[in-house]
């Protein structure tokens, strides 16, 4: 990665290594079941963070309760924004939660399919964008000239994540891989100060798996976006992470460096079964 | 060839009340899944607002327009703040019968207000007869013509192009990830309702000029809005275009060459085979979903 990009796609002011999000016991259940079981662990800026786990151990639920669209009820995820203050995430909208600057993609791609790539991206400029409704309506003028000037920072996010060929098709019609990456890449446009990604791999055949692994391992060099993923591919957990908690049945059964993890009982129990080490 | 031409161009006015009825009607569902069964309200209580401030009080009539919109756009973010936003959530057949009620309530509520005399059209509209060659039509449909194609070419260039316009197709393409952009919801909805109410009062005015004048009666007008929006497709702009003058045309011609009868009848006849061809509209999207 030679060029020299013009904008910052990290939105945190935090130094490279100092406390982010502290998720501090947080407990969700549905009905009867308790999806998240006193969760606790804390994420520092500037690593990738792995969350990994059996399926069911509620992963995708523990990105849900970060990013406002479940309400866990127990426990409080603390978000330090640097300049702009601490913030409980529990109880706080999903927008509001946007505005921090979280930004995030889903397991099974949550893109707003009739619109071009283009109109995907900037829909990741929303917040930034700050313009009412009525120079809405006479778009030329302020509008149109600070659509502009966000269109560069687009375009540059277009290049890192190579997806210059499909910029105008409909998100829709393009392949799995494409559409993977174009999720990546609108919340890129965000300027996320923490990144959360949802199996970013899931469903990718080996070249296009590493293809993104090194997409968020660019993010994460040139940029220093926290990033906050879930993946099933150990290889390329142990290979990219530099920190992992292990999810399992909803509790948080490991936390630490990759090799540690790794060597760790309760979790080979987890993943192997327990006959399997007997 | 006189008559068909005359008609023709009637046909076409009465297509622009249509697609600007239809258009807040579109509006609505594209961002929210609610059919709105009082969109025929909007029209009256917006036509009436606009006679209200040009003849009750006497203002002068640009104000009153702007009363009358103004007015549209609150009744419009009363009714989804108020009323809808507590049925997020809850079945398509509630929110339909909710909107039904709320048409008859609101029904009663002109009627009381204004009464079941029709007040006398608006002045401030010309009504004298424009004549191409021996063909003639009245001015009032050129002006709702003009009027509505700017209203419409408005709108679609504030969804191609405003952040809001963008925002509110964001939402009505998938909810859980424009609220993850910060995209509000909440606001999207309150401004789909206060577009429709609107471009309700704009083609209320408009239609009180064209038909008898101010009344109740302009809300039957608006049950053509099913058929228009049916044959363009619930969820498309330029549907609304398609479908309005396509049934704006079918009601002229037959009143023209049939009776005034059939001309009730006749659009939704037509409405039938054209489902029976394309059952998602002309312009709708196709939804396949496989379960």
């Amino acid at each position: 990665m030679s060029r020299a990009y013009r904008h910052n796609l990290n939105g945190s002011t935090l130094e490279a290594g100092a406390l982010q999000m502290e998720i501090k016991d947080i407990t969700l259940r549905f009905g009867g079941v308790r999806a998240l079981d006193g969760v606790s662990f804390n994420v520092a800026q500037g690593d990738i963070h792995a969350i990994i786990g059996p399926n069911g151990a509620g992963k995708t639920s523990l990105l849900n309760c970060i990013s406002g669209l479940y309400r866990p009820q127990v426990g409080e995820i603390v978000f330090h924004g640097g300049d702009r203050g601490d913030r409980n995430l529990v109880r706080t909208k999903p927008g509001a939660i946007a505005r921090l600057g979280i930004a995030r993609t889903f397991q099974n791609i949550e893109l707003f399919r009739h619109m071009t790539v283009l109109e995907n991206l900037m829909l990741g400029r929303h917040t930034h964008m700050s313009h009412h409704l009525l120079a809405s309506f006479l778009y030329y003028g302020p509008a149109q000239r600070q659509e502009i000037r966000e269109r560069e920072l687009v375009e540059e996010v277009i290049d890192l994540l190579e997806i210059q060929a499909v910029r105008n098709k409909e998100v829709g019609a393009l392949a799995y891989g494409f559409q993977k990456r174009v999720e990546l890449g609108r919340a890129l446009c965000m300027q996320p100060s923490l990144l959360l990604l949802d199996e970013p791999m899931a469903g990718m055949n080996a070249e296009e798996k590493e293809d993104m692994a090194r997409f968020v391992l660019d993010v994460n060099d040139l940029a220093g976006v926290t990033t906050v993923l879930i993946e099933h591919d150990m290889g390329v957990i142990m290979d990219i992470s530099d920190r992992v908690s292990v999810l399992d049945f909803g509790r948080c059964i490991a936390d630490g460096a990759p090799a540690e993890v790794g060597s760790d009982q309760a979790v080979r129990d987890a993943y192997l079964g327990q006959e399997a080490n007997a | 060839m006189t008559k068909f031409l005359t008609l023709t161009l009637n046909g076409l006015g009465n297509g622009a009340i249509l697609a600007l009825t239809a258009l807040g009607f579109v509006l609505i569902y594209k961002a929210t899944e609610v059919i709105n069964f009082a969109q025929g309200q909007f029209l009256v209580i917006g036509a009436f607002m606009v006679y209200n401030a040009n003849v009750t009080w006497g203002w002068p009539p640009w104000l009153s327009v702007l009363f009358g919109i103004a007015s549209g756009i609150a009744l419009g973010m009363a009714i989804e703040r108020v009323i809808l936003r507590r049925l997020i959530g809850e079945s398509t057949l509630a929110v339909i019968m909710v909107t039904i009620g709320l048409a008859s309530a609101l029904g009663g509520v002109v009627l009381g207000t204004w009464g079941a005399e029709p007040k006398p059209r608006p002045t401030f509209i010309p009504h004298g007869r424009v004549n191409f060659g021996d063909v003639g039509v009245g001015a009032d449909r050129l002006v709702a013509v003009a009027v509505a194609a700017v209203v419409l070419v408005a709108v679609g260039l504030f969804f191609q192009h405003s952040r809001h316009g963008v925002a509110m197709r964001a939402v009505a393409d998938d909810q859980q990830a424009a609220m993850v952009q910060g995209i509000s919801v909440n606001r999207i909805f309150a401004m789909a309702w206060a577009l429709a109410g609107a471009c309700g009062a704009i083609a209320g005015v408009l239609l009180a000029s064209m038909s008898g004048g101010y009344g109740l009666e302009l809300e039957a007008f608006a049950i053509f809005v099913f058929p228009v929006v049916i044959l363009g497709g619930l969820d498309s702009v330029l549907g609304t275009v398609v479908g309005g003058v396509i049934v704006g045309l079918l009601v002229e011609y037959t009143k023209g060459y049939m009776s005034v009868d059939s001309s009730q009848i006749i659009p939704f006849a037509a409405l039938v085979a054209i489902l029976l061809v394309k059952p998602y509209g002309l312009f709708g999207q196709v939804r396949i979903e496989r379960v």
